[in-house]
């Protein structure tokens, strides 16, 4: 047996030992599909309570923008690029996605990377090419390189939308939430990369305890060793167990690419709301690319199905099966809201994966 | 006989000279038999008591890929089909709806792989059709085939014959077919995986020697092996559980699939068998399997089991359990 998986199953092991109650938020999407997917979660006992977070881009996206970019593809001169999942993300209504405007005759197109948005923008000279620039900080830069080569070549008909976010002011938003009893954090790894041990530093403040995980499901069950055991010592100091990957100081080149072009700014996150200076925008020497200046966003328009609970799925305070909609009217072949269609929302993830 | 041009313009599908000349200077010197080459409305043919009968089409881009062509799909898709329902292939319709502007060389090409894989196939192509259309419309090239087999006596086929303690078996690796397309159409990473597209009569005809031992067959295709599992299970009072260890898998398209984002059970075969068997004789059909050159990575890979009904469940490599779902969208790269 290799060394990895002895070091596993001797840590599943170790946590089906615990008898305490513990409330652990996965904050990333792809946390709550990898504890998901490689049965984990199944493995683990139930006073172990793992909480799904609001760490997937997609399904914070709140319906104005869905709508927009919506609305946005079927214009004859646009075509749209994106990264996948965002194609079949519904807005304020189901037929409000990519995937039902590309079949009304809506060009879109999906790529693994921003810089091959740029390629589409050199080859149609004639069209407006739009990148949707979503994510966390881990994809911020990518949409920023993409940004400075399209100044650097003269390209003047690649622009994008900026709906990325970042992480802290909503962890801290969630810390600040009294209904919420949330013991210790699974750090999102990949963001961890971007902003270091030091951009998660903020939790000791409020004693609340954090570990960094990768993705492996081992390296994911070391992190919750180690939450259990910092929360029986009483032990608020951030932990990295991702440390091949994650330093102690953010990564300079990443976080200067995206200073250099974007702004922090108040930023609408579904089901959550307006959070303070939780969005990236770009800056105003790059309004050229910013495709909000040609065709605005409205920022006042409908709010979608009421019984749709993605808000508190996203806090934590519901699991997803006990959403009144999930399974039922909201699956995902028919998905109300985001949580449900992202390849990283936790109802997807619970849908697909649990039983 | 003029030369023909170099690209097939409209007129070659009006059913004129221009149609003959095709049919005469392409598509029989290519595929030419007694039958076909009467060039009638339909074929008069003898078959041997009850028979198979299927249908496939092709649209696949880009029509060459690595490890095969729309051609050769075209063949063993139907082929296949004809052998999972438990029959002996032996006779297919070839029908084309050809782009305007599609090269006569292309079309060679793709003549001489379906030839080439009817040839190792046994089957005879005795009937026929090509259609022209406009620029803009059919990729290049589409093909449908549609096929007859001969019925295998002492075979009963069929998802009622499932029972509990029953074995799934894969015939080999899983997921290189779809993996293979994806990366050849999109580019997105320098790949040298392969489609695994092949005629499956070898290793059919030895898994039926078992007779009433095989409860059913499918070729995991569009959906792969799970979508394919799940419609064994749909509807039933069973379940299949997969031991997640057991399911071969090539590295390069583990590797593929982990940078992309995708999942290999997924992902589509087209030269791959699934088969429920009676637990009594999966062991020496594996043995037997891995003499074979399309069954040398052989596995079990589950069982029919009772806690559940209607899933298909994976048991993972630590343990713990989950629902294998039909795929129900196209699989997307994620985005972080």
């Amino acid at each position: 047996m290799k060394l990895e998986d002895k070091e596993l199953l001797d840590n599943i092991k170790l946590l089906n030992q615990y008898k305490g109650i513990v409330n652990i938020m996965e904050v990333c999407g792809t946390h709550t599909v990898a504890i998901s997917k490689s049965g984990l979660r199944q493995a683990l006992p139930t006073n172990i309570n793992l909480i799904a977070g609001p760490g997937c881009p997609v399904c914070v996206t709140p319906d104005i923008y869905l709508d927009y970019v919506y609305e946005l593809a079927l214009k004859d001169d646009i075509i749209i690029v994106t990264y996948g999942d965002m194609i079949r993300v519904p807005g304020s209504q189901p037929e409000h996605t990519l995937e039902k405007a590309k079949s009304r005759g809506a060009e879109v197109k999906i790529v693994y990377s921003s810089i091959d948005a740029l390629q589409i923008a050199k080859q149609n000279p004639n069209k407006k090419v739009v990148f949707l620039g979503i994510g966390f900080e881990t994809t911020a830069p990518a949409t920023a390189i993409a940004i400075i080569e399209a100044e650097k070549l003269n390209i003047d008909n690649f622009y994008i939308i900026s709906m990325h976010k970042i992480v802290e002011p909503v962890m801290r938003a969630l810390l600040e939430d009294e209904e919420l009893s949330i013991d210790g954090f699974i750090c999102p790894g990949h963001v961890a990369v971007i902003i270091g041990e030091k951009g998660f530093k903020f939790l000791e403040k409020y004693n609340s305890i954090g570990v960094i995980a990768g993705f492996e499901p081992g390296n994911i069950a070391k992190a919750l060793v180690e939450i259990i055991h910092s929360k029986e010592t009483s032990d608020y100091v951030l932990k990295n167990v991702y440390s091949k990957l994650v330093r102690k100081e953010r990564n300079l080149i990443a976080k200067g690419i995206i200073n250099k072009v974007f702004k922090i700014e108040n930023d609408i996150w579904r089901g959550l709301g307006l959070i303070e200076n939780s969005g990236l925008k770009l800056r105003e020497e790059y309004d050229r690319f910013n495709i909000e200046s040609i065709f605005p966003v409205n920022y006042g328009s409908n709010e979608k199905n009421k019984a749709c609970q993605c808000g508190d799925v996203l806090k934590g305070k519901i699991r997803p099966n006990q959403c009144k909609l999930f399974g039922e009217t909201c699956t995902p072949d028919y998905p109300i809201g985001p949580c449900m269609v992202s390849g990283e929302g936790s109802c997807a993830a619970y849908y697909r994966y649990n039983f | 006989m003029k030369k023909l041009e170099e690209t097939i313009s409209l007129s070659f599908g009006n059913g004129g000279e221009k149609t003959s000349k095709l049919i005469e200077q392409i598509i029989l010197p290519a595929i030419g038999n007694d039958a076909l080459n009467l060039l009638g409305d339909g074929a008069i043919l003898n078959t041997a008591g009850a028979i198979a009968f299927s249908t496939d089409s092709f649209v696949i881009y880009p029509l060459v890929f690595p490890g095969g062509d729309i051609g050769k799909l075209s063949v063993c898709g139907t082929v296949n089909d004809l052998l999972m329902c438990g029959s002996i292939p032996k006779f297919l319709s070839l029908s084309f709806i050809i782009e305007e502007g599609y090269s006569f060389k292309e079309l060679k090409k793709i003549m001489a792989s379906i030839n080439n894989a009817a040839a190792e196939a046994g089957v005879k192509i005795v009937t026929g059709d090509t259609k022209v259309v406009d620029k803009g419309h059919g990729h290049g090239l589409y093909i449908n085939t549609a096929g007859i087999g001969e019925r295998i006596q002492g075979v009963e086929l069929g998802k009622n014959r499932i029972s509990v303690g029953d074995k799934v078996i894969v015939s080999g690796n899983v997921g290189n077919h779809g993996i293979s397309i994806l990366c050849a159409r999109e580019n997105f990473i320098d790949s040298t995986i392969e489609s695994d597209c092949a005629v499956l009569n070898e290793v059919v005809l030895a898994i039926l020697k078992y007779g009433t031992e095989v409860k059913l067959l499918r070729d995991p295709t569009r959906g792969g092996v799970a979508t394919t599992l799940n419609e064994f299970t749909e509807g039933m009072d069973y379940s299949i559980e997969l031991i997640e260890n057991d399911i071969p898998i090539d590295l390069t398209v583990k590797t593929a699939c982990d940078l992309l984002g995708l999942d290999p059970l997924y992902s589509a075969n087209e030269g791959k068998v699934l088969a429920v068997v009676s637990e009594s004789i999966a062991a020496s059909l594996i043995e037997d399997l891995e003499k074979l050159k399309l069954g040398k990575d052989a596995a079990i890979i589950g069982e029919v089991v009772s806690y559940v009904e209607g899933k298909v469940i994976l048991k993972t490599n630590l343990g713990g359990k989950r629902i294998l779902d039909k795929l129900n969208n196209d699989i997307l790269p994620r985005i972080c």
